[in-house]
């Protein structure tokens, strides 16, 4: 941070310099946290969508029980069950396992990724399930085999149907990340309680830190109306 | 009609004064459980510990009708401010941060902080760079909180939790390398395990505990001051005192 902002910050009671390079690091948190949960999320639902669809039970039963588990508790309920399960398992400290799951980090972010996986394979299998019929009829007389089917037709028209209610899932994630701060990561709600303690301003530590909550969410809704207009330019009318 | 207005405002302002120039005769006081044994619920659920009967025989003594009010630490500050309650007799410690929201009382015990550590750990907490990387954990907001973050900020990594049971818990999951909590809460949930141990000398913290009130309610505070000052004289602080602790905490 350059000195002169330093100086003029540090004349502020409460958002002093320090206070917002903790506000960042919170950001930072957050925003790693929240997109590494959505990415690796994603990548696992794609595939769980295709097998929860399948016809054989043996395959897609295994799919719906996770997906029940995991959207029937609380995310809270997860990640304390992660977070303090995990270290009560005896000799674990021992394991090469201990080294990721010591750091609040990692137990956080495979809760937030089971989480969200759960809830986009569902959002994903919603959408292949619509698919309409007819387009896949007219795949397979032209001899497509069922990958190519799958690539070419089925995901892409899904993902198109899929996308509106997976914004909101992306947005409910953002907030949700707030729970990471009850095992002791310092995400940006973490920072607002810290700073909130130490200076006893509630209203100050918390507003400020919703305000950046909508900064995010308004940039989050940005980005998902360009992908919508990218993906649904062909519902557009023609004549302009 | 002009007439019936203007003694219906004096009539009304009357009532107002009336309300403002409160006699103390009921008072609201918070206390977040459970802090043994400072206050805490007994196996029948009933509110007890030593700023509880402390707090029972400030009201005796005052002639006032006491409220008890649970209310969890984070939001004891705000819910004074709010008048939620009219006094915090929570073992809340004298900061001059604090004054400037709170008139604090005279201060009614002082306890020191603690360091706790399993029994393999053998590094000099005074010792900075022994100190150095150690992961260490801490009350959100309380003044073992603030002593470790000027302290050693930059030196030892630093945990904050709510409730002192999650940072127990991290500790014997071998998340943390020692915690520094206030003593007698380390020696109720950290020295009553197998395996743990008070580790180097108790730390003299800020200027004791006090009751706290609203800064507008000087004559409350002047009550508050006068009976503790009287409890402290006659005895007895010094009964309810020895019912929970073996070491003076008296101030």
């Amino acid at each position: 941070m350059p000195d002169f902002i330093a100086q003029w910050l540090n004349q502020n009671e409460i958002f002093t310099a320090m206070t917002m390079v903790e506000y960042w690091n919170g950001l930072v948190s957050t925003v790693q946290l929240v997109f590494l949960s959505l990415v690796i999320g994603l990548v696992c639902a794609v595939p769980l969508a295709i097998l929860r669809t399948s016809r054989n039970p043996l395959v897609s039963t295994p799919v719906w029980l996770y997906t029940y588990l995991f959207r029937g508790t609380p995310l809270l309920i997860q990640l304390y069950i992660i977070y303090y399960g995990i270290a009560q398992i005896p000799g674990i400290q021992e394991t090469f396992w201990w080294e990721i799951f010591r750091e609040p980090f990692y137990p956080a972010l495979l809760a937030f990724t089971l989480n969200t996986a759960a809830y986009t394979t569902e959002i994903i299998r919603g959408a292949i399930m619509s698919t309409p019929h007819g387009e896949i009829e007219a795949a397979k007389a032209y001899g497509m085999n069922w990958f190519m089917r799958m690539r070419r037709i089925i995901l892409p028209s899904a993902a198109r149907r899929a996308v509106q209610a997976y914004s909101n899932e992306v947005i409910f994630m953002l907030h949700s990340s707030a729970i990471a701060s009850v095992v002791t990561i310092v995400d940006l709600t973490g920072a607002a309680r810290n700073i909130y303690s130490r200076f006893y301003a509630p209203f100050d530590a918390f507003i400020f830190v919703a305000l950046i909550y909508m900064v995010l969410t308004f940039i989050l809704v940005f980005a998902f109306r360009k992908l919508e207009n990218h993906l649904l330019r062909h519902q557009r009318p023609v004549s302009n | 009609m002009k007439k019936l207005i203007v003694a219906a405002s004096c009539a009304l302002a009357m009532a107002a004064g009336t309300v403002q120039a409160k006699d103390w005769k009921e008072i609201r006081i918070a206390f977040d459980v459970p802090y043994e044994p400072f206050e805490y619920k007994d196996e029948n659920g009933e509110l007890t510990g030593f700023e509880v009967e402390l707090a029972e025989a400030m009201c005796a003594e005052m002639k006032a009708d006491c409220e008890f009010v649970i209310q969890a630490w984070d939001g004891m500050i705000p819910g004074l401010l709010a008048r939620k309650f009219d006094a915090i007799m929570s073992s809340m410690s004298i900061t001059p941060e604090r004054a400037e929201r709170v008139l604090f009382s005279e201060p009614y015990y002082n306890t020191p902080g603690g360091w706790f550590a399993p029994e393999s750990f053998n590094t000099d907490v005074t010792d900075m760079d022994a100190m150095k990387g150690k992961v260490v954990g801490v009350q959100r907001g309380t003044t073992m909180d603030t002593f470790v973050t000027d302290k050693m900020g930059g030196i030892v990594t630093i945990k904050r939790y709510t409730t002192a049971d999650d940072m127990v818990l991290d500790l014997e999951g071998q998340r943390l390398d020692v915690v520094f909590v206030d003593y007698p809460v380390g020696e109720q949930t950290v020295l009553s395990k197998d395996g743990f141990k008070e580790v180097g000398e108790p730390v003299k913290l800020g200027e004791g505990v006090g009751v706290a009130m609203r800064q507008r309610d000087k004559d409350l505070a002047g009550k508050v001051n006068a009976t503790l000052k009287k409890l402290k004289n006659d005895g007895t602080y010094d009964t309810i005192m020895k019912k929970y602790f073996n070491y003076d905490i008296k101030m």
